[in-house]
This record gives structure tokens, sequence and C-alpha cells, in this order.
């Protein structure tokens, strides 16, 4: 649980990709505005027979898949002992800090009336044979527990700041009135500092209850996605309609999770020019064909039973879709069955891509794709209602761009080195 | 290192694994008896004239309580018609014409169909759809509705409608006047309006001994069916008709409801929330044991660390 693990990236925090992703995200934004104005159906194509679109599919059921990469790392770091990936977690923490806050806000724009949304505190209101109010109150309680996850990094970031650009921001300011400094200032600042610094050991010894709850959760609500639709079983497509629906949700954000982790780290590495964690990837990446092994073993097995495997080769609009997904998922890990190909940063890029992909594919088969409520209705997003989907996702690589310029997150480099020689020495000793 | 804590991992899988088979047995038995003192509709299409009187008088009595609006065609300039093209946002009832040929054609009414296990109560997260125990009727509130929509997309026969249009929107859907014409008259608007007595109004046991009565007294007349009888575990509204009824725009459906189906897997994942319980104070112990475990080599690795320094 050290914390000199980790380090600030130095680096400008104004670059063009900064700029296209604000424009990107303002856009969005002004939409979001709109749909409050005039209504849903004002940004949207969706209708009484597709009453969830793109926002419901991609920003909270796949959404909060790709976001898993948090809670994946966590098993395998604390559950499965392998403490040698500790240096990854405050990234996959981070990403899936705002891929579940966003989650939470897409649904806020998604929903018709949100202002009665207290509801969901109050306990005559529960309901507890609905998929939903589980997903709801779980997602909400694991952005919190993510939040203080996070903390640690943020109580780092204050002990050790001496609040500079505040200072000039001040000193700007007070020139401009004409004032002096006031002191009882400092001593406030000071006082935050050893807040900050009381704090952080504390949270430091409980912080394993809080990520043994990190685990718990996503494990609630990733397989209640799955069961939300359980309850379409007129409308959802026999070749995703299943029992097994909640089973096959949860292992699949679990392999979608680690191939995030991977993306995330080959592309954040390329982007801030950091050298490649190639060894630890490729540990990552062994376990990811197990777990889709599993999976594909429980779909395949579970259509044989249900008498389905003629439906999955008749190759209509279905079939092909399902089979998309079949094939993306068993060709990336195909790929990573190969050691050598798992020492290969362009391999394990390709493959932990296509299983994203496959992966997110299952999830919008199951909620958009493979659905039918009946003749006559159609669904096929909206520009706005993209673009609104657009500005969210701009605005979660914004702010981690931000956030790793300024906050102790991603792996240090020296002491990675240092790792690596003290590994390869006890490996040898083995 | 690897190796102990592997095995747990395998043990839990297989725990909850085997926790959920069982459960599943158990469960199996449960199913909720169906209701026949409850209040519905009896439709019979081969009496309905299309006049549509139903439906105006629907929006008549509802209107403001249910904020229904009048629907303008797009030829009908001068708004002189309410002229929905399907149940809708301002929407409950509906008279559609189905036509194969000048010979075969029927009308067809669509509202809610007052399931005995409603998906829709079955699936609302904070208790908006409610289920009226004596009476049946399947309500909504709009002061508790938060507008996910969740009714809608479990809905088999399409019914709950949303207002897309709106600022500020609401699920519509028929509550057999509940609030209205239910109270000053004790009949719904619709089944009071109609000219032919085409809509019957009364308790499900009553309903469904007319029904019957209908098909044996002229059994030609009919399809030898009485849609909402078992379809979906039974609605609350039911139909009589001589054409086939999925031709008429409702669905076949099997007779178990979907609620059933997908509550017995929630519960059974979740056995009284003990599931959850049992599963992070399981992951507290293996974490807290990794930790210790991590905790010392690493201490032991500082050491070492600090030693090889001294000797240097």
């Amino acid at each position: 649980m050290s914390h000199d693990h980790y380090q600030v990236h130095t680096a400008k925090i104004i670059t063009p990709s900064f700029m296209i992703l604000l424009g990107l995200t303002i856009i969005g934004f002004v939409l979001i505005g709109i749909r409050f104005i005039k209504g849903i159906g004002a940004v949207s194509n969706m209708s009484d027979g597709y009453p969830w679109g793109i926002w419901i599919t991609y920003d909270v059921a796949t959404g909060t898949a790709i976001a898993c990469g948090g809670y994946a790392m966590a098993i395998l770091i604390y559950i499965r002992n392998h403490f040698h990936y500790h240096p990854m977690i405050r990234s996959a923490v981070l990403t899936s800090m705002f891929g579940y806050g966003l989650a939470g806000f897409s649904v806020m724009v998604d929903v018709g009336r949100p202002w009665n949304a207290y509801n969901f505190f109050i306990p005559s209101k529960w309901q507890a044979n609905s998929a939903m109010f589980e997903v709801a109150i779980c997602v909400m309680s694991y952005t919190t527990v993510l939040i203080i996850e996070f903390l640690p990094t943020v109580l780092v970031a204050i002990e050790k700041t001496e609040w500079k650009s505040l200072q000039t921001l001040l000193d700007i300011l007070y020139r401009k009135v004409g004032v002096k400094h006031p002191k009882y200032l400092e001593e406030r600042l000071a006082l935050v500092k050893d807040l900050a610094s009381w704090l952080g050991p504390r949270l430091d010894k409980v912080l394993i209850f809080v990520i043994a709850l990190g685990i718990t959760l996503p494990t609630m609500h990733q397989s209640s996605l799955g069961s939300m639709l359980l309850i379409a079983s007129t409308k959802l497509h026999p070749l995703w309609h299943t029992a097994f629906l909640p089973l096959l949700f949860l292992i699949n954000c679990i392999y979608i999770g680690y191939s995030i982790a991977i993306l995330e780290s080959v592309i954040s590495c390329y982007a801030f020019k950091r050298p490649f964690e190639t060894r630890e990837l490729a540990g990552l990446a062994k376990i990811i064909p197990w777990l889709t092994i599993i999976w594909l073993l429980v779909v395949i097995g579970d259509l044989a039973w249900r008498r389905q495997i003629a439906a999955a080769l008749s190759f209509d609009f279905y079939s092909l879709f399902f089979l998309l997904e079949f094939c993306l998922i068993a060709g990336g890990s195909l790929l990573l069955f190969s050691a050598r190909k798992r020492e290969s940063i362009r391999w394990l890029f390709v493959s932990a891509a296509l299983i994203v992909m496959g992966g997110a594919l299952y999830r919008f088969n199951v909620y958009l794709i493979g659905f039918n409520p009946g003749k006559g209705w159609h669904y096929f997003p909206a520009l706005a209602e993209l673009m609104i989907t657009v500005g969210i996702v701009a605005f979660e690589i914004l702010a981690y761009q931000v956030l790793v310029k300024i906050l102790p997150v991603l792996p240090k480099l020296h002491t990675r080195a240092e790792d690596d020689a003290e590994h390869g020495l006890a490996e040898k000793a083995v | 290192m690897a190796q102990p804590s592997r095995r747990q991992f395998l043990k839990i899988i297989g725990l909850t694994g085997a926790t959920l088979l069982a459960g599943k047995n158990t469960n199996a038995s449960e199913t909720s008896a169906v209701n026949n003192d409850t209040l519905g509709m009896l439709y019979d299409a081969t009496k309905c004239v299309g006049c549509k009187a139903c439906m105006s008088s629907c929006k008549r009595v509802n209107g403001d309580y249910g904020a229904l609006s009048f629907e303008q065609a797009s030829f009908d300039k001068d708004g002189l018609w309410d002229a929905p093209k399907d149940l809708s946002g301002s929407t409950r009832t509906l008279i559609k014409l189905f036509k194969e040929s000048h010979e075969n054609w029927s009308y067809i009414k669509y509202s809610c169909m007052h399931c005995q296990k409603p998906s829709c109560v079955s699936v609302c997260p904070v208790s908006a759809m409610t289920r009226d125990k004596t009476t049946g009727i399947v309500d909504y509130n709009k002061n508790t509705c938060i507008g996910c929509r969740y009714c809608q997309v479990s809905c088999a026969f399409n019914i709950p409608k949303f207002q897309w249009d709106r600022a500020i929107p609401q699920i519509v859907k028929c509550d057999l006047c509940k609030n209205t014409n239910l109270i000053k008259k004790g009949i719904s608007a619709c089944a009071e309006t109609c000219p032919t007595g085409a809509i019957m109004f009364g308790k499900r046991k009553e309903l469904l001994a007319e029904g019957h009565k209908r098909l044996e007294e002229s059994p030609k007349k009919y399809i030898n069916h009485i849609y909402g009888e078992k379809e979906a575990g039974g609605t609350n509204h039911l139909y009589l008709a001589a054409m086939p009824f999925n031709k008429l725009g409702l669905p076949l459906l099997g007779n178990d409801a979907p609620a059933e189906f997908s509550e017995k897997i929630q519960h059974t994942i979740y056995k009284g929330f003990i599931a959850p319980i049992a599963l992070y104070g399981t992951l507290c112990f293996v974490a807290l044991k990794n930790m210790k475990k991590n905790d010392s080599r690493n201490k032991h690795k500082d050491k070492t660390k600090e030693e090889k320094r001294d000797i240097k």
C-alpha cells in the first residue's frame, strides 16, 4: 500500500487533443441542455417500442463494463494475491471512477423524471423484485467506493502541494483589488494539509474493507445488468434470452476489464511517451483466454440445451450479429493463447481490442440489436443522441488526461525498473 | 504463492455455483394464484362497430387527470379531429380496424391488460407501478416515477407509453378510471359509453363465465379462445374475436408470466441478501490475509535491501 509507487506525469495540460475533446464535450452538453428544455424526443430517436436507446446501451450497459478495469484488477491483486500488479491499480481505479460516474450522469440525462430519483433512498419505495433497483443502488454505492479508493491519491497530492498556482492566482486577484494577503488564509491552507496527512494513514488502514466492498458491488450489479433483460422474454431474440444472462454478463465484464486495462496501459504509454509495461500486460493477457473460454462454453452449451444452434447458424440478421460477437471474442482469445504473441505489444493491443469489441457487441446485442418489440418499430440513434454520448465520453478522456498530470496516478518509472530486477532475481532463485 | 490463492478462488466460485443450483430447485414450486374477484373488462370484437365513442369518452373523463391531449392528423390543418395513430403519451385506449379482405375484417381495442402478475410492477425500481390487491387495477403514480421506461421494455403488450415531446414527461396507461369514472359511477368510461355492449365491465370471474357462455352459444362466430384467460399468467382485460388474435395485434404468448421467471432467478441469486453479505465476508477475509502476507514480504524485502546497502 506504499504511496511511492506512483508519480505525477509532468507535461503540458493544454494540448491539441485537449482542445478537440473540450469542443466535443461542449457540443454534448449544449445538446443535453436542449434535451431538458424540449424533451427527450427532440434529440433522440427513441420510441415507445425502443424505450432504451444508445444512452442506456452504450453509456450504462457497455460503459460500466469498460469501466470494470478497477474491478478486474482488484480481484487479481487482492484476492488472487498478485501484488506486483499493484502499481497499475490507480489508473484503473481512476478510469473506473469516471466510467461509473458518467454512467450515472447519463442515466440522469436519460430518465424522464430525474427529480424523483430521491425515491431510491426511501425504504417504502424499494422494490427488491426489480433488477434495475439493484443496479441503481449498487452503481451509486460503487461510485462512492471508487471515490474513497481514489481518495488517498488526492490526499497525498494535498500533503505535498505548495499551492503554487493558487498563490499566483490570489496574487493577481489581490493586486487588482489592491489589498494585502490576509494571514488567516495561509493558516487555513496549512490546516487542510494537516487534515490530509492525519486522514491519509487512517484511511489506508481501513481501505482494504472498502476494496473488498469494491469487489462485491460490481459482482452484484454486473450480473444484474444481465438480469435486466430477463423480463423481456417475448422481445429479446432467443439467441440471447437465457436464464444465464446474469452469469454471462458477470464473466463478460471481467474479461472486458482485463482487456481494457491492457488497452489503457498501451494507449497511455504511447500517448504520454512512457516505456510499455509489457511484462505486466503479458501476465494479464494470460488470464483473459481462460475467462473467455468459460464464457464461450456457457454460450454454446446453453444454445445447445435450448436447441438454438440452428438459429445461430442460419445467417439471418440476428445470426450474423451473434456470429460476429462470437468470432471477435474467440479470435482475440486464440491470439492470446500464444506466449510469443503475448510478449508483443502490437499483438496484445490487437487481441485486447478484439475482445473488448466482441464483449461490447454482446451487450449491444442484448440491449438493442437482439431486441424486437414487434412489427413497425425501428431504431437507429439520432445524430444529436450520438453526440451526447460522444460528449460524455470525450469529457471522461479529458478529465483522465488532466488528472494524471496533476495527481500521482501512473506507476513510477524507476521503481518499476527496480521491481523488474528484483522479480527477475526471485524467479531465477525459484 | 499463487497456488493456495487460486485454490481459494476456485472454492468460492464452486460454492456460489453450488448454492445457485440448489436454490433453483427449491424455489421452483412457488407460483402466485390468479384472483378472479378482481375487476376487468371483456371486449367482444364481433360486437364492436368501430364508433370510437370509448376513445373520446376516455379522453373526456381522464384528460386532466391523465395529462391526455388531442392528437392532430397531418391532413387535419384546423385540428377538428382527435386522430391518434396508436396508443401514445396522450392516448390510453384506441380502436383499430384490421382488414384482411372485404369479407374478413375486425375491429380491435387496445388498452392496458391489467395482468394478474404484471411485468411493469415487477420491474419498476421505485414502486411507481402498483397493482391493487382487491381491485387488481395496475396503476401508475407519476409522483414517484423516475421516467426510466423499464415498464415499457418489460411489457409484452407494449402498453405503457411515454411523453417523448414534453420537458416534464410521464408514463400514460389505462387505470380503469380508478380516480375518475370508477369512483363516481362504478364503471370505466369506455364500458359505460359503448353503445353496442362490446365492452363488458365486471369481476374477472363474471367476465370469464360470460365469455365461455358466448363461445358455447355461438361456436361458429368466434375463435374458440378467450384471449387473456391464460396468456402471460392471466390478464383482467379479456378478448373475444372472430379472427386469430395475433393478426389483430395481440402477441402470441405462453401461459407463464414473464415476471415469475425473472423474479425467480433474481431471488435465487440473492437469497434475501444473504449471498452478497457472504461474498463480502469471504472477500474481506481473503484480501486481509493476502495483504498481511504481502506486507511481511515487503518488510523482508526492505530489510534485505538495507543489508545490501550496508555491505556496499
